[in-house]
């Protein structure tokens, strides 16, 4: 090493904040441009207006975006509906993701457990895109497989919208409670088994509250990638839409400002939920 | 893992920030432009006709709109050796774009548009150098300066397009030329030919509440559309007053709205991808609806029983002009690409497949069916009489009724709330 770099090296030693700064450095540059810096300007812009005249930005800030998404009652059955279906997705797959999280982790043996966890990633390999599209020949209430096979589909719409939905993020539900089942000592339940707790009580008192972190992780996960979702709603979703496709249908008139309006509201409703999810105490565990 | 959906939170964010950028650069060319654009009300009411064929050259521009005065090639270069468009769909197939290729050096790459928002989307991002703009995104593309003037001296073929195409209210502002024009057609009444029985010919089957075809009619998906449900009033409520689809006022867009909400009671699904339109016919969950000609051809090359109309009330339609990007990143392909695409073999090759009538007159001559300018009457200007072509609303009224009609943004949000 030539006395130079040995220099360096040794200046760097004695002081810890200047490694500290090259290490994180260029990372949190990263972090503060991009990512709050984005949603700094998607705040801003929600605070401009547009001029119909020119179909350009005018960034003079007021409240009217605001205004807008409260007086005019389609954007609130448009928000809550989004809620609901974030919702709906979140509950059928968490129900769906504990037992086969539970027999992956507790039950499977090592070998069945590597072909399981092959076969719930393997989905996330395929396009989103074509995943949507099979479903869509699936639920055609004409010629639909499902019509076909069992003689009745809910067609194009809410219900096949939260059923594609549930598909597309089943594999994010059951990892993160998969993860959290094998962190559960199997002696716990021995130990509950002991004292003659029945499975049923030992699953209410032991697991679902050492469990509660992952659940909720996943909970994260699907309710998040649902509220944002906008594409399976163009492919399924027969006539109806959601917060996502309101957005998309005001860039198309550049109206930007208010679609970046709009885009507080599921940022908001996801301020909420990590709020009330950490006042449950459960991000701490994570 | 966990930060996906913050990343997916933040791709919200991210690319409103990138359309955020490119308005403020757009917002700014426009306060420079020249107030001498602007049009008087009596220029307005001629153009809007937008069949009249009658204005001369040169003076025409839309109402209401203020072109940023950016820059015009005076020359074109070499090639860059390549070339990114945004496309209608079936515009660009390898038939006519590899000889392109081969000839230029530019290598196209294409990104297919399905509505007309999606490619004002498309060009505000900057990645691409041309467009094939119809009547309700050029003027948007003008006034927002993101795409820049044509010199169509430098054009070889320029001179033979008709003149039916040339300097009209939705490819020109104040006498200059804003692209060339690739071709026409009308919306079309499209059905499936064993259930819809006898052939229709008026629209009313798809916005009549005691339609045979309920459940199963469609619909484009995008605010565009309410022209045609106003198209529709125009000939059956004509105590409405209404002169021009795309010139509504208040109460005339909540008739069109309040039509359009009977009609999605008889609607299964709205299409904006022609392809899920071609599914769903295929399928038997759609047999009536509006549809392209390129649909329909497709849909009858893959063997199913389709056929498609022009109603007695008339149609919206389109006539499509290429447009060069006012931050092409490769201008000269752009030009080489709009003097090949009028050039009249590609012309012919590019209209004969999507089944409309060619910008080349010249053109009529090399199409494979002989017929194919008769079939879809490119001379023929009294046929082109009671189709409108797409045009963006403003609030300075297109049939020249002054500021009170409701621009595309209020279209848009009245499509918003049509879907609930």
């Amino acid at each position: 090493m030539s006395t130079a770099s040995k220099g360096i090296a040794r200046a760097f030693a004695r002081r810890r904040w200047a490694q500290l700064t090259v290490l994180l450095g260029a990372p949190l540059a990263w972090l503060v441009v991009i990512y709050i810096g984005a949603l700094g300007a998607l705040l801003l812009t929600s605070f401009y207006s547009l001029d119909s005249f020119t179909f350009t930005v005018v960034k003079k800030a007021g409240l009217q975006n605001f205004r807008e998404l409260l007086d005019v009652s389609v954007y609130r059955r448009v928000a809550l509906r989004t809620l609901t279906v974030a919702l709906a997705v979140t509950v059928i797959d968490v129900a769906l993701a504990l037992p086969i999280a539970f027999y992956l982790a507790k039950v499977a043996t090592p070998r069945i457990r590597r072909i399981l966890a092959v076969a719930i990633t393997l989905p996330l390999w395929a396009s989103y895109l074509v995943k949507a599209y099979a479903w869509r020949t699936f639920l055609d209430p004409e010629g639909g497989l499902l019509r076909k096979v069992f003689g009745l589909s809910p067609g194009f719409g809410l219900p096949a919208m939260v059923l594609v939905l549930g598909y597309l993020w089943l594999p994010y539900a059951i990892l993160p409670i998969y993860a959290g089942l094998e962190r559960l000592p199997d002696s716990l339940l021995e130990a509950s088994s002991d004292l003659g707790g029945r499975a049923g009580a030992t699953f209410r008192s032991v697991v679902i509250p050492l469990l509660l972190p992952a659940l909720l992780a996943a909970s994260i996960f699907t309710f998040s990638l649902s509220l944002g979702d906008y594409i399976t709603v163009g492919i399924v979703g027969g006539k109806t839409q959601m917060i996502g496709n309101v957005i998309y249908a005001n860039f198309g008139v550049n109206n930007v400002p208010f679609a970046a309006a709009f885009a507080v509201v599921p940022m908001l409703i996801m301020v909420v939920y990590l709020l009330v999810v950490r006042r449950s105490g459960a991000l701490e565990n994570l | 893992m966990r930060i996906r959906p913050l990343v997916r939170l933040l791709t919200v964010a991210a690319a409103s920030t990138l359309a955020f950028t490119a308005c403020s650069s757009s917002s700014s060319d426009t306060t420079a432009a020249p107030a001498s654009t602007e049009t008087s009300a009596a220029d307005t009411a001629a153009n809007a006709s937008g069949t009249a064929d009658t204005v001369a050259a040169g003076n025409e521009a839309a109402a209401g709109i203020k072109a940023p005065n950016l820059p015009m090639a005076t020359e074109i270069g070499a090639g860059e050796g390549q070339l990114n468009l945004i496309a209608w769909p079936g515009y660009t197939e390898k038939d006519w774009v590899t000889p392109f290729e081969t000839a230029s050096g530019c290598k196209v790459n294409v990104k297919a548009g399905n509505t007309s928002d999606e490619m004002v989307q498309l060009i505000k991002t900057g990645e691409y150098d041309a467009v094939s703009a119809s009547g309700d995104a050029s003027l948007r593309l003008i006034a927002a300066g993101d795409v820049a003037p044509v010199n169509t001296d430098l054009l070889k073929d320029y001179a033979d397009v008709f003149d039916g195409l040339k300097n009209k209210p939705w490819n020109s502002v104040g006498g200059k030329a804003y692209g060339v024009p690739h071709g026409r057609g009308a919306n079309l009444l499209m059905y499936n030919t064993d259930t819809v029985t006898p052939a229709p010919d008026s629209w009313s089957v798809v916005f009549d509440a005691a339609s045979p075809y309920k459940g199963k009619v469609t619909a484009y998906d995008t605010p565009i559309y309410i022209a045609d449900a106003a198209l529709y009033l125009m000939k059956t409520k004509p105590e409405l007053g209404i002169t021009n689809p795309y010139a509504l006022d208040e109460s005339q867009l909540a008739a069109a709205v309040d039509l359009l909400n009977v009609q999605k009671s008889l609607v299964s699904e709205y299409w904006s991808d022609y392809l899920k339109q071609l599914s769903a016919f295929k399928a038997g969950s759609m047999v009536i609806g509006t549809a392209w000609q390129v649909t329909a051809n497709t849909a009858i090359a893959d063997g199913q029983k389709v056929a498609v109309v022009k109603p007695k009330e008339g149609s919206t339609g389109w006539s499509d002009t290429w447009m060069i990007a006012a931050k092409a990143k490769n201008p000269n392909c752009a030009y080489l690409w709009m003097d090949y695409i009028i050039s009249p073999q590609a012309n012919a090759m590019a209209t004969e497949y999507f089944g409309e009538a060619p910008a080349n007159k010249k053109a009529c001559a090399l199409t494979k069916d002989k017929n194919h300018c008769t079939t879809f009457h490119a001379d023929d200007e009294a046929y082109f009489a009671d189709i409108w072509y797409w045009t963006t609303p403003t609030k300075d009224c297109l049939d020249g009724r002054g500021p009170k009609c409701v621009d595309y943004a209020g279209w848009t949000k009245a499509w918003t709330e049509l879907k609930g």
